[in-house]
């Protein structure tokens, strides 16, 4: 095929030209980082949580004559007894937060007392010797609180726990060598010290935020019930009796006491709701940087579509005259073809420079990551068989033009 | 004529409906994405309070410390200590503390279910600050905030819930289990961003159900409801933590004019000099005073979610347009001989300007009304990307329906220009000769 009369040929109609070209420099730019945006907020939610997630939901009952802390103490005590007691229920623990719920308390974390910069964040979770067998997350390495190591603060109480639990990533972070087991760190302001005696598989934070980055996999397991002006219970259904255990929990809580409120909306939650309910944000800019891509993908095909068909119109009769002079069907349809290429290749180039930009100033606009030169690999060759497969049918109609149209006069 | 070149327009349209149907379409989706994630801009960039928001000012004094702050800025919140020395001082024409407390309404009837409203305690200026309206009576007065006194002001929703629309003034409301007299029940008042406790709502949340005294609130150990941070161990109990360098407290200004915003900054900073000379503070004097604008600026309550999507909304239309110069370009050459015939028979170029850029605007009328209806389903799909809080405020009302018209037409008029450039310059003996 040869490329000289092509180009002498775009020369004649460059306006055309260049717009077929900016089209395609400007959606690859902005297919290729709305491409990445999905990828992106897509990883963030593959993430696991550490949660064994079925079967698994969360109750939050606020007191409503907010009590003084004993009574609380008092009624959460007996609402776990009689959680656990429900035929659908299998367990049940108290907590203040719990993976993916977005707000609740974190801590520095220190290895030494009078440390003045801090290790690490980490979340706290307040926990009792049920709450492992209710998350479905299990230890890899020491033992659960038992029973009489669970004791009661109030918020603003400072943390004394002689013992916790921490999650496998923190563990890693402050002990690089593996070595966490039995170790003391300080998890509070207080500087008492604290005996790591456990150590779980993977557990998510309950910071869902980009910027809690580093943290997302930090938690703290503190033997004792907060007793705040809400509690949340954790609750763990029996295989296949979820909606059993949803209906009956509730009732449950409310026969032990009236004063409290379970909000008729989201008092209770699944664990599904929960985890949508953290990522909503993430596959809403999922799904409209899809739609997006789509559209403009269907657009900017419409747009080759439509112009290459003006130009076939054009020609008709050169294209007659080319096709009277020897000519193949072939010949006219890989004219058409190569042209859609050429001015393909030069749309793409730009728009790879456009791609690279406009992610590098997001990058320093809003805290996103570098695009990988993989998106823009794939955006050239999807955007250039994107303009093959534009260009098919006005080519086809442009090889089937007869020979005789170069004897007429219009 | 303009009618003449409307009825060509629309005939030249009904000629090759493909094409006109593709350029309607990539104007009407280019148009709706621009839109629709344009009114989510503007509702969370919007000035909650245009009147004054220059004249409220929300104060920072930092309490903590290069080595526990952020980048050298000083905290957002106020701890009780600060906060009660600056209205003591009292040196703005008004001014108040503020903090959400958890706070349910306990209904008389026994077999009814409390129910928590969204609560601020707050001192007696704030109403008159932010320029809280009244449907009865009015706040409570300094002589209230001294007193620790139990009043409230309720919002009008609640109003119609607990006392069904009755001017309740004087009455009593039961929260959490203690009475307070109600002294004003506000008229609707929803302003968004959520200006004076954006730090505890990022910005967004549902309307202020209750106001009560700051005062009433402390002396009832009524803890935030928002966020307490402590940079040391506050000790043990409700006096340890009121009296330690917790942060928790809103504190807002108001400052009629500029003179008064210099004269407030220097009491502060004066302020702080002062606490440093006591030992409190081991560090130079850092103050901030931030006027509403700024203070939003300073939180970025407008969501990265609702710029990333309004550039990405802005570049697809960009596109939509290219593409529509294309297909216009296309449009206009094919019908060369027509312009050739009116050429020659005295249409100057002006006459050709005319008639084509008559018939483009008639595309993005078009092209405006699906991209009207397509605004209007992606605005009720806003709640797919952002929070509730946000969806609500983005609504297709009438100053974004006549924006879409507008910006359907004029962009389509715009890139009408080159293809109709072209137009006029055909010459009418080319077209002429090869007929």
């Amino acid at each position: 095929m040869q490329i000289k009369p092509i180009l002498a040929a775009m020369r004649h109609h460059k306006a055309g030209t260049v717009l077929i070209a900016l089209q395609i420099a400007l959606t690859l730019a902005i297919v290729c980082n709305a491409l990445f945006i999905i990828h992106q907020r897509m990883a963030r939610m593959a993430r696991p949580s550490g949660v064994e997630e079925t079967n698994l939901f969360v109750i939050r009952s606020d007191w409503a004559d907010k009590s003084d802390p004993q009574r609380i103490d008092v009624q959460m005590q007996a609402d776990l007894i009689a959680l656990r007691q429900l035929g659908s229920v299998q367990d049940a623990a108290p907590a203040n937060s719990f993976p993916l719920h977005g707000t609740g308390w974190d801590n520095f974390i220190k290895l030494q007392p009078d440390q003045v910069k801090m290790t690490t964040d980490s979340a706290i979770y307040f926990s009792d010797d049920h709450t492992l067998a209710t998350l479905g997350t299990h230890l890899i390495a020491g033992r659960n609180f038992t029973a009489s190591e669970i004791g009661a603060q109030q918020p603003r109480d400072a943390m004394h726990s002689a013992q916790v639990i921490i999650s496998k990533d923190l563990a890693q972070r402050l002990y690089p060598d593996g070595s966490a087991l039995g170790k003391t760190i300080y998890v509070s302001m207080g500087n008492k010290p604290s005996t790591v005696i456990g150590v779980t598989d993977t557990l998510q934070a309950h910071m869902v935020g980009s910027w809690a980055g580093p943290y997302a996999y930090n938690a703290v397991l503190v033997p004792a019930r907060l007793l705040n002006d809400y509690t949340y219970y954790l609750v763990r259904a029996r295989p296949s009796q979820l909606a059993a255990a949803l209906r009956d929990a509730p009732k449950a809580l409310y026969a032990q006491s009236r004063m409290r409120i379970i909000d008729r909306k989201d008092g209770v939650m699944t664990f599904a709701q929960v985890r949508q309910h953290a990522y909503e944000r993430d596959v809403g800019m999922a799904i409209l940087m899809g739609i997006i891509s789509v559209v403009l993908l269907a657009i900017t095909a419409a747009g080759i579509v439509g112009l290459t068909s003006f130009w076939v119109g054009q020609r008709r009769k050169q294209i007659g005259v080319r096709r009277a002079l020897g000519a193949t069907r072939g010949d006219i349809l890989n004219y058409f073809l190569t042209e859609n290429l050429l001015i393909g290749i030069g749309g793409v180039l730009v728009g790879a420079v456009l791609a690279i930009g406009i992610n590098l100033w997001m990058v320093t606009q809003f805290e996103m990551a570098r695009l990988s030169l993989g998106y823009v690999v794939v955006g050239v060759i999807a955007l250039l068989l994107l303009g093959q497969g534009a260009v098919l049918a006005p080519a086809l109609r442009a090889s089937h033009v007869s020979p005789v149209e170069a004897t007429r006069s219009v | 004529m303009f009618a003449y070149y409307l009825q060509l327009g629309l005939r030249s349209l009904q000629r090759n409906p493909v094409l006109t149907a593709l350029m309607v379409m990539a104007i009407g989706f280019g148009v709706a994405a621009s839109m629709t994630t344009y009114s989510v801009f503007l509702a969370t960039s919007s000035n909650p309070i245009p009147q004054k928001s220059s004249q409220l000012y929300a104060v920072q004094v930092d309490n903590w410390g290069p080595e526990d702050s952020d980048k050298g800025e000083p905290p957002d919140s106020l701890n009780y200590t600060d906060a009660m020395a600056l209205m003591a001082a009292h040196r703005a024409p008004r001014q108040t503390a503020l903090y959400p407390v958890g706070v349910s309404v306990v209904p008389d009837d026994q077999s009814q279910l409390p129910s928590p409203e969204s609560t601020y305690a707050t001192y007696g200026d704030a109403f008159a600050m932010f320029d809280v309206p009244f449907l009865h009576g009015s706040g409570w007065g300094a002589a209230e905030d001294d007193a620790h006194a139990a009043v409230a002001v309720i919002s009008r929703v609640l109003n119609d819930k607990l006392f069904r629309g009755a001017n309740s003034v004087g009455r009593q409301i039961n929260l959490d289990g203690r009475n307070y007299r109600i002294t004003g029940v506000m008229d609707s008042w929803d302003p968004q961003p959520l200006f004076f406790d954006a730090v505890n709502t990022s910005g967004f949340s549902d309307p202020v159900q209750i106001f009560i005294p700051f005062t009433r609130a402390v002396e009832l150990k009524m803890a935030t409801a928002g966020n307490n941070n402590c940079n040391r161990d506050p000790g043990l109990g409700w006096d340890a933590w009121l009296h330690s360098e917790c942060i928790w407290i809103q504190y807002w200004a108001e400052l009629p004019d500029r003179a008064q915003a210099v004269a407030y900054r220097q009491y502060l900073h004066g302020y702080a000099a002062e606490q440093q000379r006591a030992g409190r503070f081991r560090w130079a004097p850092n103050v901030r005073l931030s006027n509403v604008e700024q203070w939003m600026d300073h939180l970025k309550v407008v969501p990265p979610e609702a710029k990333i999507s309004l550039l990405v909304a802005l570049g697809f239309l960009l596109i939509c347009l290219v593409n529509t110069v294309g297909l216009l370009l296309a449009k206009f050459m094919r019908r060369a001989p027509e312009i050739g015939v009116r050429r020659a028979l005295g249409a100057s170029r002006k006459t050709v300007y005319a008639q084509f850029l008559i018939e483009a605007a008639t595309v993005g009328l078009a092209g405006g009304a699906l991209g009207l209806l397509l605004t209007g389903v992606g605005v009720l799909c806003v709640g797919l990307v952002f929070d509730p809080q946000i969806a609500r405020l983005a609504t297709l009302d009438l100053s974004l329906i006549a924006l879409t018209l507008l910006v359907a037409v004029l962009s389509t008029v715009l890139a009408a220009f080159y293809p109709t450039w072209r137009a006029a310059q055909v010459q009418p003996a080319w077209q002429l000769k090869s007929n």
